[in-house]
């Protein structure tokens, strides 16, 4: 049996005008014009406007006047973050339209960023080994530069309640070794030493590897033993030896607080003890200060050496002195 | 015309292709950490990798010896799976089978709280409260210990594992319910030996995606366990896990070192340890609904 006009399935196309169908219910006469492929889509033409409206303006360039100045980043040492801090907040004072951003993570990572073209500065509290120099070079194109812009002096720190005050550079490599493992060995009660340093990222902990367990001698066999903790920060570092009697650390000078005790080193068995201070660390009787570098990749221009030159100037080593930190002998009182 | 035909077609191959980019994202991820792993295998063989017991990547020469690490992972899971389970089983029970319908409510809501506050802020109150704690009752010089690691991953795998628990418990057919209690079973006889060696299957697969969740934890274990890489001998030991060394030491290490494929290669035998676990919970899942049904 044949029904006049076919009920054709949506599939197949669209419904000529005037084509009657016939449906099991009802006949149907399709009156309207020819309808757009999208006029069975789910939305209102109000509401596809408004979607191409929003994606096009997603999609527009943002024009440039609108764009915030380029952001100096400084990237790396924990030890310094605050430093760098102070030193940036300063310079924004005096040069509000120079935008400087200061994060940690420790030295290996600050030189890792210089190395990625993640940062335009690295701050280290260690020297650039020559391998990590290359690596730039073979990354950026362009030579190291840098800048020593402070002295820091690494404190060993023990609990107040400790009866021990001072120790050899002998005893102390021995101690982080763990060739010493019980504090009466070197003076003190008869318990276990508890060792902590920082994380293999910190260049503090690297300087404290190869000045003090190695002696001096960088590519030395000795190591921190495993069963050394390795604190996260320097402040867990604090956090720790003021809880514990049998805690031994080492902090930068500008950590210790009256919950630690700063124990006095001696150079050698002989030498006097000397302790930890801006003027024994200036004058290198203090055996374990360390330079403080900036780090740039090629020759710095622009805001970028105006900074450094801020850094280096008296203006900015009173910052260091401020923060802790030992500030650069300058030529008049040497 | 074939627009509408198309316009079928685009829609279910971009329904297709949301379905499986999770699977796809899966493989990728794999390939990634596979390709960036394998070199470091050009310089230290997997047997030393794997079993070598000395971790100093930046010395000179490096060595990569990942077992401590293994182990380290090993003892915190251990140890918060064995806190963890007795704890979590007891509530589910609890909540399934005791508790008062207004209680019940309640304390599921409470223990999905729980899983909503983030590891980190575990960590924190670990590292503040726990540490100082453990230190204090075991007479011990740090409080940074296993113990203290496996205490607070415990207590982040209870929402995992009580909420997988509780509905296996409640997916047992009544049946099982009144036929032990028809023949004279007490509640707790019930339950004992009746509904949770039905509910079995499902327990241990919630035994394991609390594992999978234990040993992929991060941050709290850096801040609470001490980071000591040594081979454990007791729980009041400092350790150090596979995570926490990826997370210490990845910001360090210079792209396309020794040191970067190494912490590629420790995020590989992690990822291979929880795919297998999750793999066994799936199994098991899939022969408790076999069982049940």
């Amino acid at each position: 049996m044949t029904r006049r006009g076919v009920f054709k399935p949506i599939w197949n196309g669209y419904f000529e005008e005037g084509t009657p169908m016939k449906t099991a219910q009802a006949s149907v006469i399709v009156s309207e014009a020819k309808q757009s492929p999208f006029s069975d889509c789910f939305v209102s033409a109000k509401v596809r406007w408004r979607i191409l409206a929003m994606t096009a303006f997603l999609l527009l360039p943002t024009p440039s006047s609108f764009a915030k100045p380029e952001v100096i980043q400084i990237k790396g040492s924990d030890t310094m973050v605050n430093l760098g801090q102070a030193w940036a907040e300063e310079f924004m004072k005096e040069n509000p339209e120079v935008s400087i951003a200061v994060t940690g993570g420790g030295s290996g990572t600050g030189i890792a960023a210089l190395i990625n073209g993640t940062t335009n500065i690295a701050q280290s509290s260690r020297d650039m080994k020559a391998e990590e120099k290359a690596e730039v070079l073979k990354a950026t194109g362009k030579g190291v530069k840098e800048f020593l812009v402070g002295i820091d002096a690494l404190a060993v720190v023990v609990h107040p309640g400790n009866p021990v005050s001072e120790l050899s550079m002998d005893q102390l490599s021995d101690i982080f070794t763990r060739k010493i493992t019980r504090w009466n060995e070197v003076g003190g009660a008869d318990e276990p030493i508890l060792v902590l340093s920082r994380e293999r990222n910190s260049g503090t902990h690297v300087y404290f590897l190869e000045q003090v367990l190695r002696k001096g001698n960088a590519q030395g066999p000795e190591e921190f033993a495993p069963s050394v903790l390795m604190m996260p920060s320097s402040q867990a570092i604090v956090q720790e030896v003021s809880r514990s009697q049998t805690a031994i650390g080492y902090v930068g000078l500008g950590y210790v607080t009256k919950k630690l005790k700063p124990l006095q080193v001696r150079k050698t068995p002989e030498s006097p003890a000397v302790a930890p201070a801006i003027e024994t660390a200036q004058n290198k009787t203090y055996p374990i200060s360390r330079p403080l570098y900036i780090y740039t990749a090629g020759e710095p221009e622009g805001d970028e050496k105006r900074f450094i030159n801020f850094v280096m100037s008296g203006e900015g080593q009173e910052i260091v002195r401020v923060m802790d930190f030992v500030p650069l002998q300058t030529t008049e009182d040497r | 015309m074939h627009s509408r035909r198309i316009a079928e077609f685009f829609i279910e191959a971009a329904i297709f292709l949301a379905g499986t980019l999770s699977i796809l994202f899966v493989i990728l991820i794999f390939i990634f950490l596979l390709k960036e792993s394998l070199s470091l295998f050009e310089t230290t063989s997997l047997w030393d990798f794997l079993t070598g017991k000395d971790w100093y990547p930046i010395s000179y020469p490096p060595r990569f010896g990942i077992l401590p690490l293994i182990l380290g992972s090993v003892w915190v899971t251990v140890g918060a799976i064995a806190i963890s389970v007795p704890l979590s089983v007891s509530c589910a029970i609890y909540i399934a089978e005791v508790a008062p319908r207004w209680l019940r409510d309640l304390l599921k809501a409470g223990v999905e709280l729980l899983a909503a506050i983030p590891s980190v802020v575990l960590g924190f109150i670990g590292l503040t409260a726990l540490v100082p704690l453990v230190q204090g009752v075991f007479h011990l010089p740090t409080g940074l210990t296993a113990l203290s690691g496996s205490l607070m991953l415990g207590f982040m795998a209870v929402p995992t594992i009580v909420s997988i628990t509780e509905d296996a418990l409640t997916n047992v057919p009544r049946s099982y319910r009144e036929g032990a209690l028809a023949l004279g079973a007490t509640h707790w006889q019930t339950i004992w030996r009746v509904l949770l060696p039905a509910a079995s299957p499902g327990l241990v697969a919630a035994v394991m995606l609390g594992v999978g969740r234990v040993i992929g934890e991060t941050m709290a274990v850096m801040m609470i366990t001490g980071n000591a890489a040594q081979i454990p001998s007791s729980f009041l030991q400092p350790v150090r896990t596979m995570t926490a060394t990826i997370a210490a030491e990845m910001g360090e290490a210079v792209r396309g070192s020794d040191h970067y494929f190494a912490l590629f290669s420790i995020g590989i035998v992690l990822f291979m340890i929880t795919f297998f676990i999750n793999l066994t919970a799936d199994f098991f899942l899939h022969r408790e609904r076999q069982k049940l049904s």
